[in-house]
C-alpha cells in the first residue's frame, strides 16, 4: 500500500514492495516444467504469501497469460492445502503454512523461488499444484478407529492420562499438508503417518486396532513410493504445526512391538 | 486434504515384503554389534602404548580364545563372521533404503535450504561407501600384511608401526576414522529413534551421548597411529 497525501503514520512512509519470482511453471503431470520469472510491484508487507500470489494471477490474466495453479482452501492455517516450497524451504521462512505466512518476512527487492512438493507419491497436477492423495491412502491404510456408533459414551467412563491426552492432541493438530515430505532429504512421510499412530496409539479408543494400524499404514507409505525415515529432522523443523521427532520413535517402537506380536500387512 | 479415492486411479499396490522400518531396524542393530566391535577393537589398539610384548601377546590371545576348549581361532572366527554378517545386512540395507530414497524424489528442487540436518546425517551414504574401501584396504593391510612386508600372524607390532610410519596411510586412516566418528554420531541418535527407544525428554541426552562416543571412539583410535608416525611408539 502507498501511503497516501497526508498520511501521519509513525513510521517511515511504507511503500510496497518489488519482487522477482522465480515459479515453477508445468502445464501438466507428464510434461516438463521450467521455472519462469515475473516480476511483482508495490506489495504490501501486510499481505499473505498466497495474496501476493493472488496479485501475480491478477497480472497474468491481464496480460491474457495462464495464472499460476496453487492449491489453497481454507487461508487460516486449518486445512493443510496450501503447500509450496519457497526459497527451499516448505511453507518458507517461517515455521507456519503458506497461507499465514506474510510478505513482511522479506525485503524490498528479493527474489523469491516457488516450486511444488517434489516427490514421485504426489504428481504435479499442475504448476504448483500437487496430488497428495498418497496421504489418504496411508490413511485409509488404518488411521482410524472402528467404534459402533450410537449415543455419545459419558466422557467420564474412560478416563485417560493427562500426558497421554496432551501427547495425542499434540499429534492431532496434524493437518496432512506434506511440508514432511517436501522438507525430507528422502521425500519420507514418516512425520505424518507418526503423528496419526501417535495421536490414536495414545489413547484408549486406539488401541484395538493398534498393531494391524501400523503396520499397513507403514506398508501404505512403501507401497506409495515414498522413502524411508533417516531422522535428520527436517520434518519435524519444516512442521507448521511442529509435530516433534519423538513420534517416529514412537511409530517405531510400535511397528516393531506389533511385528513382533505377528501382525502383519494386508497385502 | 482432498477425500475421494477412486480406485481406477490407485496405483497397484507393490508387495510390501519389507517394511522400510524393517529395515531401518536391521541398519540400527547390525550397527549398533559394530560399534561394540569398535569399542573392544579400540581398547586393543591402544595396547600399542604398552609395548611390543604386550600388543603381540595380546594378539597371540585373541587367536586363541577359549583354547583348549576351542580348537585354534574358532573364537576369532567366530567374531569375523558376526562381523561380516553385520556388515553385510547394514549394507544391504542401507543400499536399499537409498535406493527407496532416490525414487521417491526423481526430480530434485531447484532451490533447497537444509534448515535442521546436520553434515554428519547428511553424509550418511557416501560417507558410509568411503569408510567400506577403508575397512577393505584395512584388512589387506594389517590382517592380510598385503602392503607391506613386516611382521606377521600374530605379531602384528611391526606390521603397524610399518604402515603407520608411512604419512599417506596414517592419513587415510585419520579420515576414514573422522568419518567413522561423523557416522556414529548421527548413527547413534538415529539408531535409538529407529529402535523406538528415544523421547522428546530423552533426546538431549541421547544426543550428547552419540556426540561423547563418536568423540571417544575416533579419538582412541587416531592415538596409536599418531604415536606412530611422530615417533612415540617405536
Ligand atoms: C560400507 C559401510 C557403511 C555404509 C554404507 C553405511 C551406511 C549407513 C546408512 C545409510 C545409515 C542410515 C543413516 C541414517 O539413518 O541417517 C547407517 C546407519 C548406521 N550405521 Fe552405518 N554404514 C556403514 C558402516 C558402518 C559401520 C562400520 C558402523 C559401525 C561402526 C556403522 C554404524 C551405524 C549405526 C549405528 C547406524 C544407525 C542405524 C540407524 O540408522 O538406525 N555403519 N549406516
Ligand atoms: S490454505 Fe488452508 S492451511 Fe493454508
Amino acid at each position: 500500500m502507498r501511503s497516501s497525501v497526508g498520511d501521519t503514520g509513525t513510521g517511515p512512509e511504507k511503500r510496497g514492495m518489488n519482487l522477482t519470482l522465480r515459479v515453477w511453471r508445468q502445464q501438466g503431470p507428464t510434461v516438463k516444467g521450467k521455472m519462469v520469472t515475473y516480476k511483482v510491484t508495490d506489495i504490501s508487507p501486510d499481505m499473505s504469501f498466497l495474496e501476493m500470489l493472488d496479485v501475480l494471477n491478477e497480472q497474468l490474466i491481464m496480460q491474457g497469460d495462464d495464472p499460476v495453479a496453487f492449491d489453497h482452501d481454507c487461508r487460516e492455517g486449518i486445512c493443510g492445502m496450501c503447500g509450496v516450497v519457497i526459497n527451499g524451504e516448505a511453507h518458507g521462512p517461517q515455521q507456519t503454512t503458506t497461507c499465514q505466512l506474510h510478505m513482511r518476512s522479506f525485503k524490498d527487492g528479493d527474489s523469491i523461488d516457488i516450486e511444488p512438493w517434489r516427490a514421485s507419491a504426489f504428481p504435479i497436477i499442475k504448476d504448483l499444484a500437487v496430488d497428495r492423495r498418497a496421504l489418504d491412502r496411508i490413511i485409509q491404510a488404518g488411521g482410524y478407529i472402528s467404534v459402533p456408533t450410537g449415543t455419545a459414551p459419558e466422557a467420564h467412563a474412560t478416563p485417560v492420562p493427562k500426558k497421554d491426552a496432551d501427547n495425542a492432541f499434540d499429534a492431532a493438530t496434524c493437518i496432512g499438508c506434506g511440508a514432511c515430505v517436501a522438507a525430507c532429504p528422502n521425500a519420507s512421510s514418516m512425520l505424518f503417518t507418526a503423528a496419526k499412530v501417535t495421536h490414536l496409539g495414545l489413547l484408549p479408543q486406539g488401541q484395538p486396532e493398534r498393531n494391524d494400524r501400523v503396520v499397513n499404514m507403514v506398508a501404505q507409505q512403501d507401497r506409495e513410493g515414498f522413502g524411508g525415515c533417516t531422522n535428520i529432522g527436517e520434518c519435524s523443523a519444516a512442521c507448521p504445526k511442529g509435530i516433534s521427532m519423538e513420534t517416529i520413535s514412537r511409530l517405531n517402537h510400535d511397528l516393531l512391538g506389533a511385528l513382533r506380536a505377528g501382525a502383519r500387512p494386508k497385502s | 486434504m482432498v477425500t475421494v479415492t477412486d480406485s481406477t486411479q490407485r496405483r497397484t499396490p507393490k508387495a510390501a515384503k519389507t517394511t522400510s522400518v524393517f529395515k531401518k531396524a536391521v541398519m540400527a542393530i547390525s550397527g549398533i554389534v559394530l560399534v561394540l566391535y569398535l569399542i573392544a577393537h579400540m581398547i586393543g589398539n591402544l595396547k600399542a602404548f604398552a609395548g611390543a610384548d604386550e600388543f603381540n601377546h595380546y594378539s597371540e590371545w585373541l587367536r586363541t580364545i577359549g583354547n583348549p576348549a576351542l580348537p585354534g581361532a574358532t573364537a576369532l572366527w567366530l567374531i569375523r563372521i558376526v562381523l561380516l554378517v553385520a556388515v553385510v545386512a547394514h549394507i544391504w540395507a542401507a543400499v536399499s533404503l537409498w535406493r527407496q530414497a532416490r525414487n521417491a524424489r526423481p526430480e530434485r528442487y531447484v532451490t533447497k535450504k537444509a534448515v535442521a540436518q546436520s553434515y554428519a546425517s547428511r553424509t550418511m551414504r557416501w560417507g558410509g561407501v568411503i569408510i567400506l574401501a577403508f575397512v577393505i584396504f584395512h584388512i589387506l593391510d594389517l590382517t592380510l600384511g598385503a602392503v607391506n612386508s613386516e611382521g606377521r600372524d600374530g605379531e602384528p607390532f611391526d606390521r603397524m608401526l610399518a604402515s603407520f610410519q608411512n604419512p599417506v596411510v596414517t592419513i587415510f586412516y585419520a579420515i576414514s576414522v573422522i568419518l567413522v566418528g561423523m557416522h556414529l554420531r548421527h548413527g547413534i541418535w538415529s539408531a535409538t529413534q529407529t529402535l523406538g527407544q528415544s523421547n522428546r525428554r530423552r533426546e538431549v541426552t541421547v544426543n550428547y551421548a552419540a556426540t561423547a562416543i563418536a568423540t571417544v571412539l575416533t579419538i582412541g583410535f587416531l592415538l596409536t597411529p599418531f604415536s606412530i608416525l611422530f615417533g612415540l611408539i617405536d
